[in-house]
This record gives C-alpha cells, structure tokens and sequence, in this order.
C-alpha cells in the first residue's frame, strides 16, 4: 500500500496552485461545503488507499485506511458488538472513514457519546508539502505535542489528505429501546434538557411534528427502570427510524428546499425562523427547512444569538457562504495555521472558507 | 526593556501587590510541581481581571519579554517553569465562576478557578465536572486545559477535551479569540482541541465553559487480586471484551500493594502479583448488574481473589490504597521518579518485563502503578540521589522505559505533560516534519515565539539533552496533594 502513498505525494507535489486539488472519498458529501473556486481543479481520489489497519477489540481502538469504507468498518465493529459511537452519517453506501473525519459530521448518538473529533486518536496525513506526517497514536491518553490529529477533523480537507485514522470504539449496547411521547416543542426542550441533568441511559433524542423521541441504551434493568421513570410509547423499528434522521432520509429532509443546520446551547426555546425544524442533541442541534429567499444574515444570527453557529448545509446549488463566518482574530489564526500545512494553497482550497 | 522599567510600567495598572519582583516575593514561583528544576522570574505579575490579562501581554509583546503563564502551579513536567529574563503570569486571582446553569448543564469559570471548586458549586444541582486528576483539590482549571488532564475516570467520562465547550484566549499580542461555542461544535478549525494540551504556548485562556455531568446514583467497586501479572492484564482485556467501560480500572504490582498496604491498611492480599481495582457507576439498576458481571470476569480471569465494595466507606478504603501510592514511594526510598508513558494495553507483560530487567540491570527498584483501563503507566523508580551515580542511573533507565512505550506503539506521556521534563523524548517519538509542523501551529498563534519559549517542543537543536521528574523526600513542592 505504500505505493498508493507515494503515488498520492506524488500528485501533491506536483500541483500547482493555479490547478488545485479537489479531494474526494466515496463522494457522499459531495454537497457539503463551499463550491472549490475556478473550473481547473483536479480531483484527488483518496478511496484507493483503504483497509483496516489494525484493529484490536479489548484495546478499543481501531486504525483504517481514509478510503475505507464506513459500512465496511462498522460491520467489522458490529462482529466484535462494538460501534464507531459518534454515529456518523452515511449519506450514501460510498461514505468513507477519511470523508467522515475530514467532514466532522456526528450523528444522533453524539449527545450522550461524544463527537467523531472526541474518538479520534492518531491519524497519518499528508500536507500541502506531500510529506507523510503522523499526530496522536493509538493509545487513549497522550499529550505529547499539539492535538493535531483532532485539528484535522471538520477542516474538509483543506490542511493535509488524511491516510490513516486511529480511532477509540466502545462496545455496543446491550440493549436499546425507542420511545415517543407527545408534547410541543417548548415542553420538549425543557424536557431533554431536564433528562440530560439526571443519569439516565438516554442515547438520542429527536423531536419534530410534536413528537419526542427517546432512545435508551445501556443494561437491560437500567433501560427498563429508565423507561418506567420516564414514559413513553415503545416504537417497533427504533433502528430504522435513527438511521433515518442520521442519514437524512426521514421526510423531515425531502423538501429540495434549503437546509440548515444550527448548532446552539440546548437550553434555548423554538426559533422564530420561518420554515420547519426538527431538534437533535437534546436540543443542541436544530434542523431549519426554508426558503431560500431566506437572508443568510437572519439564521447566521439567530444561531449566534443562541451562542452557536449555523451551517448552510444543503442548498441545491454551489455556494461559498456554506459555513458560519469567523471574527476577524479567528480567521487569522486560521489563515495561518493553513499556510503552514499548505503554502501553495492546493488542498480543497475554499472549500471551507473562501480566504484559507 | 529594563526590570525596574517593565515594573514601573506594570505597576501604571497593576496594584503594587500585584507585581512581584524583590527575591523572597518570587521565591514560591521558581518551580511548579516538578521541584528539581528551579529558575527565579524576572517578575511574577497576578492580574485580577482580563484587561490587566491584555494589557500585560500587550507590553511583554511591545518590549519582546517571555511571558511563562502559570496556574495553581501542581503540574508535574515543568510547564510553568520560569523563564530568567521573563514575566511569570500568574492567573490564581482570576478566580470566579461567572456563570453556573444548571438547566444547560454548565459553567463559564476563569483560569484560576480550582478543578473540585466547580464540583462542589455544581453539586446542589445533582452535577460534577467530571475530569478529575489527582490534585484536583488545588489545580486550577486553566492548568487542566492547558495540560489536557484526565484522571482515573477518564476511559469513561473523557479528558478536559472531552469535557469544555468554550474557551476565551488573549493572544500575546493582546486580541481575543473566542474558541468554541454553548452548542456542541463550532464553526472552522478545532482550535479547542489545538489549545487543550498546549501547555500554555498558544495563548492565555481567560474564562472557559465546562460541561457539568450528571452524579451517578451509585458507584461500587471490584478489587480482584492475581498471582500473574498477566493474567490481570488478560482480566482487564476479559472486563472491555464484554462490552462493559468501568468508570475506573486501576492495576497495582506485588512492590506497590505491599508500600501502601502498610501506609493505608486497604486489605490488599499482598501475596498477589497484581491487584485490580474496577469500578462501576450509573443507576442502581446498571451498577448491580454490572458488578455482578464483573465479579464473574475476574473468576475466569482467574483472580485469586474477589471482593466487592459493600459501602461507601469499603469502596473509599479500596480507593485509598491506590491514591497513596506515590506518597509511598517517597515513605520506602528517599527519592522517587515518577514515569507517564501511555501503552496498548496488550503490550503490558512485555513492558512490565522489560521494566523488571532494566530495573535488575540497574540495580534500581521501580513500582508500578498503572491506569489499566486506558494504558496509562507510572513506573515510579526508587532511588536515592546521595549516591553518587545513582540519579543518572536512574534517569538513563527512565529513558529506557520511555523509548519501550514509544518502540510499542505508545506515548512519552498520557497525562502531565511535555513541559520542560520530557522534552528530549519528543525527538524520538516525532519526525523532523512532525516537529517542524508543531512549531508552525505555534507560530500561528504565536509568531512572536515569547509565550512559554523552550516547553513542549524541542527546537531539533536541542534534541540531544536529557530531563525528568525528581522528587526528593521532603522537597516535594505539594506533599499534601495525593498523586495517582
């Protein structure tokens, strides 16, 4: 395999910035993120290098090649019960773990579990340069040098091609079961975030149509005495409907129409936006279907007058006002971090924001 | 600029208590938890508010002074060593808790804020902040960030990664950054992550939002006892394998049971090679079924012994044991040197082999304590620095310890840093590149290179000097602080 390496450096090398690279795993989020300026960018497929490395299930750690495939990992993961907890998207069967780690994307069991940049250990990459570099490891603790392994995650590729991930797994769930229960969506909020205080076994929550629904994971007595304090009409297909949400194909996100994606303090009552939502994350996460006439200005700021950002996360057409803009000090501090790993600016450049 | 100058300009607005510079004043700064490196600062400065905060590093970047940011000062790689010719910045006064909300589950704190005090000031509402390292009753959170801490329940609850959502920062040129955000994730690079762990080199945080955790209904604990080591390292692989993540799993050997048992009277069966201890927590319901489970792992495991803590005060005596053991290492030799490295779990036989022969080699004896869940190791080697000889016996064998968990796929260090102690072994665990990139992410932040100079990352120049931890019976900067 280390001739799909040399190869990929090879094409690094010998990029120029006016023919930049669009790199590219399984092409599930081919929708997600800014348009890559100018017409002349090259794609750089990174779905050749793939594999598990290792993986070891009493050590909780697993190490795979960028262009594995998810589906892949996880039913090698689901053979030993054990799962990638953070739950990541899909999109489509062609999602790769470098995809999903260069993306940043979580899905509903990230609330109670942690994000995909909380169970990344180590990863192998090569920036701007073409060099082979590697951050982290693939042990639970380490503090030796800068955390750059995490930094890579969510930066779409824009500071290094990412080879190999190392990442912490967790065992499955013994058991888990799905309930619903009707409210409105004040009472729904106020409701997750009160459970979120209490140690219950809750792993998802999703609320939308004025239904609130719960999923509980864990000992089967603990789900049992967790569903008892709790209430709640059990749903049959739990799974189907979770991978749903996860995934997007829940009619929730079937309009065409643009979607957006806020992340905010979890406390914070129903937006006044037009359109529809449905809330994720106990309340973190809350999904907006609107128009696009919409001014981005008025999501952009009710998303930071909730403490968070919003994320234009589909919008049918290629834009470059994807992602939540950054303070002038913040941008710069960017700006440099991607000089540093790509001087010549040829990884996905734009693709994350216009100026890195 | 001169000293007296930089203190008259200090003192424009800064309150004359504020800023030390006369030899006995700066005396308790010339060395933090790691007390066989000492240096006296130029001047200690201890802000109160942020502003003082900017307006320092504003002048320490117009006048090109280093500026070393220290917190309670409990850290154990010499982070918060003092540079000569610099300003020490103390953030001890910036100590309140801004904001607690129970219903959001956090805490805006300042820097100086100790880890336990949030605790405690969340504990009305049923919550804790969950990373809990050893000295917790007197680090500061800002030290935690900056060192990414963990502590026994970290393979469980997480690291201070895990575990903040937002951090203000003053860089050394004096702007702000606002990293992170009240919702999950935040919009661009993860600078929270870049800034948890670096050790006070990037920029100086100001306030930071922790996530409160709910307190678990119960926790109980599982101490097992083996006549192989490697049968309890099996136990540990045998406890995960069955899908169950004790909130702690701790493995002491024959050397370290049998120091602390006198010292805590835990009811340690010291004929044991290795003790376990595994606890769980959660709701009533969970820790009874788990506990149960764990018990039969340990039988098949082979343990030799099992008891289960019946109460509070059975499971707190288990406990004891196991935090006492660095203080006993400083009761049976007058010097120990505590080691961090962090391993694949599977590669403990082999390392604790290796451990055993270097330490027959050397003539030295070593205790080991280690975080079984999470791979973290402490071999605490014994030796006595009025030996002639002896303390670089012992720091050559250290190294030795340090390159085995590096050859087996692990880390110089899970938990107290880089700072001034480790600094060598990060040359042989990073490339040229690799170094050379964290030099780059430092420049990002800091291309004036003044914020803590000469920690955490080697200049490859210096790649060839070694360093460690000492502690010397009775100079030990904390003694009352339990480490583990």
């Amino acid at each position: 395999m280390q001739d799909v390496i040399d190869r990929l450096a090879d094409t690094i090398r010998a990029t120029h910035p006016e023919s930049p690279l669009c790199i590219r795993g399984g092409a599930s989020k081919d929708f997600y993120g800014n348009r890559i300026p100018g017409r002349d960018h090259n794609l750089l497929d990174a779905s050749g290098y793939h594999g598990i490395v290792s993986y070891e299930p009493t050590e909780l750690v697993v190490t795979a090649r960028a262009g594995t495939l998810l589906i892949d990992l996880e039913s090698e993961l689901l053979a030993n019960r054990q799962m990638l907890a953070f739950d990541p998207p899909h999109f489509t069967e062609s999602a790769t773990i470098g995809g999903c780690v260069a993306a940043g994307l979580s899905g509903p069991r990230r609330s109670s579990a942690g994000s995909v940049r909380d169970f990344v250990l180590g990863v192998r990459m090569l920036d701007g340069r073409g060099d082979d570099l590697h951050f982290g490891g693939q042990v639970m603790k380490n503090v030796a040098g800068y955390d750059v392994s995490r930094l890579m995650v969510g930066s779409m590729g824009t500071l290094g091609l990412l080879l190999e991930i190392s990442l912490k797994v967790l065992p499955r769930p013994s058991v888990e079961m799905t309930v619903t229960l009707q409210m409105n969506e004040r009472d729904a909020i106020e409701r997750m975030n009160h459970w979120a205080g209490k140690p219950l076994p809750i792993s998802a929550t999703c609320f939308y149509n004025n239904t609130l629904t719960v999923r509980l994971s864990g000992a089967e007595p603990a789900v049992r005495a967790a569903h008892l304090k709790m209430g709640g009409e059990r749903l049959d297909d739990g799974d189907a409907f979770w991978r749903s949400v996860r995934d997007q194909t829940h009619p929730f996100f079937q309009s065409g129409r643009p979607l957006w994606r806020l992340s905010i303090k979890s406390t914070t009552p129903q937006l006044s936006l037009p359109g529809q939502q449905l809330t994720e994350w106990g309340g973190s996460l809350r999904w907006l279907i609107t128009d696009p006439d919409l001014p981005h200005e008025d999501v952009r700021k009710a998303a930071k007058s909730a403490g968070g950002h919003a994320t234009l996360f589909r919008c049918g057409k290629p834009s470059m006002d994807v992602f939540h803009p950054l303070s002038p000090a913040m941008m710069l501090v960017h700006r440099r971090l991607k000089e540093k790993f790509d001087p010549l600016r040829i990884l996905n450049p734009g693709r994350l924001f216009p100026e890195l | 600029m001169q000293p007296l100058e930089l203190v008259s300009e200090l003192s424009t607005f800064l309150p004359t208590e504020s800023v030390l510079y006369q030899g006995e004043d700066l005396r308790p700064y010339e060395c933090d938890g790691l007390s066989a490196y000492r240096q006296t600062p130029m001047i200690v400065v201890l802000p109160q508010t942020e502003e003082e905060v900017i307006k320092i590093l504003q002048i320490c970047h117009r006048t090109k002074t280093p500026v070393v940011p220290r917190g309670a000062g409990t850290g154990l790689s010499g982070g918060a060593l003092p540079h000569e010719s610099g300003v020490l910045l103390s953030l001890t006064k910036l100590k309140k808790i801004l904001e607690l909300d129970p219903a959001s589950r956090t805490a805006r704190v300042q820097p100086g804020v100790r880890n336990l005090a949030i605790s405690e000031a969340a504990a009305p509402y049923g919550l804790y902040y969950a990373p809990d390292p050893s000295s917790q009753i007197a680090c500061s959170i800002g030290g935690n960030v900056a060192e990414n801490s963990g502590g026994v329940h970290c393979l469980k609850y997480g690291l201070t990664v895990h575990n903040i959502l937002e951090l203000r920062v003053v860089t050394l040129s004096g702007e702000i950054l606002e990293i992170g955000g009240s919702g999950l994730d935040a919009a661009g690079y993860d600078l929270l992550a870049i800034m948890t762990g670096s050790e006070g080199m990037l920029g100086i945080v100001t306030e930071i939002v922790v996530k409160l955790t709910p307190s678990a209904e119960k926790a109980q604990v599982v101490m097992a006892a083996f006549d192989d080591i490697r049968k309890a390292g099996d136990a540990v692989a045998n406890v995960i394998g069955a899908g169950i993540i004790p909130a702690g799993m701790e493995m002491m050997d024959r050397i370290t049971t049998r120091a602390v048992e006198e010292y805590v009277h835990a009811g340690y069966n010291l004929e044991a090679a290795a003790i376990l201890l595994c606890e769980s927590d959660g709701t009533v319901e969970e820790v009874a079924d788990e506990v149960l489970r764990i018990g039969e792992i340990m039988r098949q495991s082979g343990a030799i012994e099992i008891k289960t803590s019946r109460d509070e005060s059975e499971r707190l005596r288990f406990w004891a044991g196991r935090k006492a053991a660095f203080p006993a290492a400083g009761r049976v030799s007058p010097d120990y040197y505590c080691m961090d490295g962090t391993i694949p779990r599977k590669k403990l036989a082999f390392v604790l082999t290796g451990i055993e022969r270097l330490s027959s080699e050397y003539g030295l004896r070593c205790m080991n304590v280690f975080h079984a869940g999470d791979g973290n190791l402490h071999p605490l080697i014994l030796y006595d620095a009025n030996q002639p000889g002896e303390l670089q016996k012992t720091e050559e064998f250290g190294a030795k310890i340090l390159e085995m968990c590096i050859d087996v796929g692990g880390t110089i260090t899970g938990e107290h840093g880089v700072g001034i102690e480790k600094i060598n072994q990060m040359c042989s665990q990073f490339t040229r590149h690799e170094l050379e990139m964290f030099h780059s992410v430092k420049a990002a932040f800091d291309p004036s290179g003044l914020l803590n100079p000469g920690k955490a990352i080697p200049t490859l120049r210096r790649c060839a000097e070694h360093g460690a931890m000492h502690v010397h019976r009775g100079d030990e900067k904390f003694p009352e602080l339990p480490r583990f």
